[in-house]
């Protein structure tokens, strides 16, 4: 009897990611087909459904992007760690203490204007979620304590802190009690595109991605980056200073990071409060690794993703669909994804003999 | 890695393409209208009712699942009542997070024409006003906020009520004379709450003391179910909650006993140990709102906070173990809250330090209850 086994690939299959990629999709819809048609709803009205509340819609698109902004910042800079096999876990918290420092800058000098303003919120910003990485990195450096761990652990205290600061000393005294700072004056606010809803937080994700594709693709630092990778004792082994770069890949991811609370807080919300936290240090976490690491498939990955999070809801609006449906389908899509990437290196055959 | 990254690039660009192709199409006929409905709006001020012939649409707009059996279901509830009614067309979006992603779901709503959006969380109201700006034609209510607009008004109920008369059972059935509450955050309408409990356990108990432990969270079944067994080791035999789910109830009940439920009669999560809950009932309201809306009676602007007298709060039906005795008393005062006589936040009242507040014969203004971020004498616990 004919029967299949797993055979391994002499070579990575050429043009396989793309295949993965398609096929996966196209096994997640059909599974979310059956999925709609269980519930006795109509497949092809869900289909419909979700056209427009995704790329058949204006609005959705921009939406779409909106919300892709910040998924983008943190990815990218969770994949900078990561491709030196630092296992930043920590972009949730450094998103907080991005925030953090642009809401001070924001509360501190709310005369100045806005040209002065904004840049010393983003710099404030990158500074307070770089730093908040570099913790990490001393202590696996000096202490030799897993990053994996801290970073991590750092998280909770990163939302405890912003937790103090709304619900105590930058509480808005006009809010009832509630946990908010004041509103940002209008020169801390970060505002729309010309017409359009989109932010000046799209251009910043232009910038960031393609100053970080130019610098690993162009510059001896980034060279040494992918290297040092390889472990510590490679590194060392080819006179790379591996302390140094673990310290600035952790101060870069977490700047990144920080850029996203930033740009989340002036442009989105006004103000800092803490359903700020949306989970997307996280989210970039999956995101990075769908990615494979590489900037642009990671704009992909993140715009991707924000449309099907925006399409669901209009799926919930006209079918009444649960919102549970919308997280079933993510995980459909990343679980498959990543278990098809199995036959970038391994093929089925035919058993011999 | 050269072999991905090439791929992946080509990838990147095929799909970007398609999706803008595909989108470009689209996009004309939406701008111009989306111009169409912009230019009627800025003229009309006043909120005409709909044309009689017209179905009114009716959207809600939920923070978690409805199948919680806490907050989301209360509202949902009432969601049901108003969906019933014959000239409504109503539909609602589930599991929305507080912040952007609530701008973006509520202004899909006004987008598609919605006569009138419930918005039914605190986080919303930044959202909702932004939206309701943009959108004059559109009518917005906010629950539980406290900004409004021409077109946007907001409304939430006195659950300080209900919270009394559960605070009343409790103090009578506790042995220990320490009854735990599991509460989500410290802000005024969740101290409020803790304030009026206590303020009735000791009304009928003098020595009962309530013991307070936040969980920074308004939904995870098992950290308000770990909450929830912190107090019981600490002593505790009445579990209360300020929380969405079953959770805290369910720890209660291993325990052998009794728990306060709150949204929602979650008696069928604990039998054993449910003596009654304080419950959202927004039926009466929501459908009132649409009435308003059709008749053409309804007015922004106006921040409504209804107690047991309108029907929105309530006390659950109480559990086989709760005597007789117990009853005649909270139902004595249940009485006096339906009739409209709010005697809850009636001096002498003291704060934790022992400082009176409120003197004797003096009631605690609403703006007070509404900004309130102290304990009163009896609670256990710090507001921060």
């Amino acid at each position: 009897m004919p029967a299949l086994r797993v055979i391994k690939r002499d070579e990575p299959w050429r043009g396989g990611a793309l295949a993965i990629v398609l096929g996966a999709l196209a096994f997640s819809l059909g599974a979310g087909i059956l999925m709609l048609a269980a519930q006795g709803k109509s497949p092809v009205q869900g289909a419909v459904v979700l056209w427009q509340g995704t790329f058949g819609n204006v609005f959705a698109l921009e939406d779409a992007l909106r919300k892709s902004v910040p998924i983008f910042l943190c990815s990218l800079g969770v994949a900078v760690a990561f491709r030196m096999q630092v296992w930043n876990i920590g972009a949730e918290g450094q998103f907080a203490l991005g925030a953090i420092g642009a809401t001070w800058a924001a509360l501190t000098f709310p005369g100045l204007p806005k040209i002065v303003l904004l840049p010393v919120m983003f710099l404030a910003a990158l500074l307070a979620g770089g730093l908040w990485a570099l913790i990490p990195a001393w202590l696996k450096l000096k202490l030799k304590v897993s990053e994996i761990i801290t970073t991590l652990m750092l998280n909770y205290i990163a939302i405890l802190l912003l937790d103090y600061l709304v619900f105590g000393v930058w509480k808005d005294p006009t809010s009832f009690g509630f946990p908010m700072t004041p509103e940002f004056s209008p020169a801390a606010i970060l505002g729309p595109i010309g017409g359009t809803r989109l932010h000046w937080g799209f251009a910043v994700c232009l910038v960031a991605g393609v100053g970080l594709w130019a610098f690993f693709r162009f510059t001896l630092l980034g060279y040494e980056l992918k290297a040092g990778g390889e472990g510590a004792r490679v590194a060392r082994y080819a006179g790379l200073p591996y302390g140094f770069l673990v310290g600035f890949v952790m101060t870069v991811s977490g700047a990144l990071a920080g850029l996203a609370g930033c740009v989340e807080t002036s442009a989105v919300l006004g103000r800092l409060q803490p359903s700020l936290m949306a989970g997307y240090g996280y989210t970039a976490i999956v995101v990075a690794w769908l990615a494979r690491l590489e900037p642009l498939p990671i704009a992909l990955a993140s715009f991707l993703l924000a449309v099907l999070r925006v399409g669901v809801e209009n799926l919930q609006l006209e079918m009444q669909i649960p919102a549970a449906y919308g997280m079933i389908m993510e995980g459909l899509i990343l679980l498959s994804v990543l278990a098809g990437q199995f036959f970038q290196t391994f093929r089925l055959g035919r058993r011999e003999g | 890695m050269n072999v991905f990254k090439s791929m992946g690039a080509k990838l990147a660009v095929f799909c970007l393409g398609a999706a803008l192709t595909l989108s470009l199409a689209a996009c004309g006929d939406q701008k111009a209208e989306q111009k169409a409905a912009d230019k009627p709006a800025v003229e009309a001020k006043p909120a005409p009712a709909p044309a009689a012939d017209k179905k009114i649409k009716v959207g809600f707009v939920y923070v978690s699942p409805i199948g919680d059996a806490g907050y989301s279901y209360a509202h949902h509830q009432g969601q049901k009542a108003v969906a019933a009614l014959p000239f409504v067309e109503s539909s609602f979006v589930e599991s929305v997070p507080e912040g952007a992603d609530s701008e973006r779901v509520i202004t899909n709503m006004a987008r598609k024409d919605f006569d009138l959006v419930f918005t039914t969380s605190f986080g919303y109201m930044d959202s909702t006003l932004k939206v309701a700006k943009e959108f004059p034609k559109v009518r917005f209510m906010h629950c539980s906020g406290f900004k409004t607009a021409e077109n946007m008004s907001n409304y939430f109920g006195r659950m300080y009520q209900a919270r009394y008369l559960t605070g009343m059972v409790a103090g009578q059935m506790t042995k220990k004379n320490i009854l735990g509450y599991v509460a989500a955050f410290p802000i005024p309408e969740v101290i409020r709450g803790i304030n009026a409990f206590t303020l009735g356990a000791r009304s009928v108990n003098p020595q009962a003391q309530v013991r307070v432990v936040w969980t920074k969270t308004w939904y995870d079944p098992a950290l308000e179910k770990d909450a929830a067994v912190s107090l019981l080791d600490v002593g505790a035999d009445v579990i209360a909650q300020h929380q969405d789910s079953p959770g805290p109830q369910e720890a209660a009940q291993q325990r052998g006993v009794y728990s306060i439920g709150y949204n929602s009669d979650m008696s069928a999560f604990a039998p054993k140990a449910h003596l009654t809950a304080a419950v959202w009932n927004w039926a009466p309201l929501y459908v009132q709102t649409v009435e308003e809306v059709k008749n053409g009676t309804w007015k922004g602007g106006q921040a409504i906070w209804g107690g047991m007298d309108k029907g929105v709060v309530d006390v659950a039906p109480y559990g086989p173990m709760v005597p007789d005795a117990v009853k005649a008393k909270v139902e004595a005062k249940r009485a006096e809250l339906k009739a409209g006589t709010d005697t809850v936040f009636m001096g002498p009242i003291k704060d934790q330090a022992g400082k009176e507040r409120y003197a004797a014969g003096q009631k605690a203004p609403d703006a007070d209850l509404l900004g309130m971020t102290w304990f009163v004498e009896g609670v256990v616990g710090t507001t921060e």
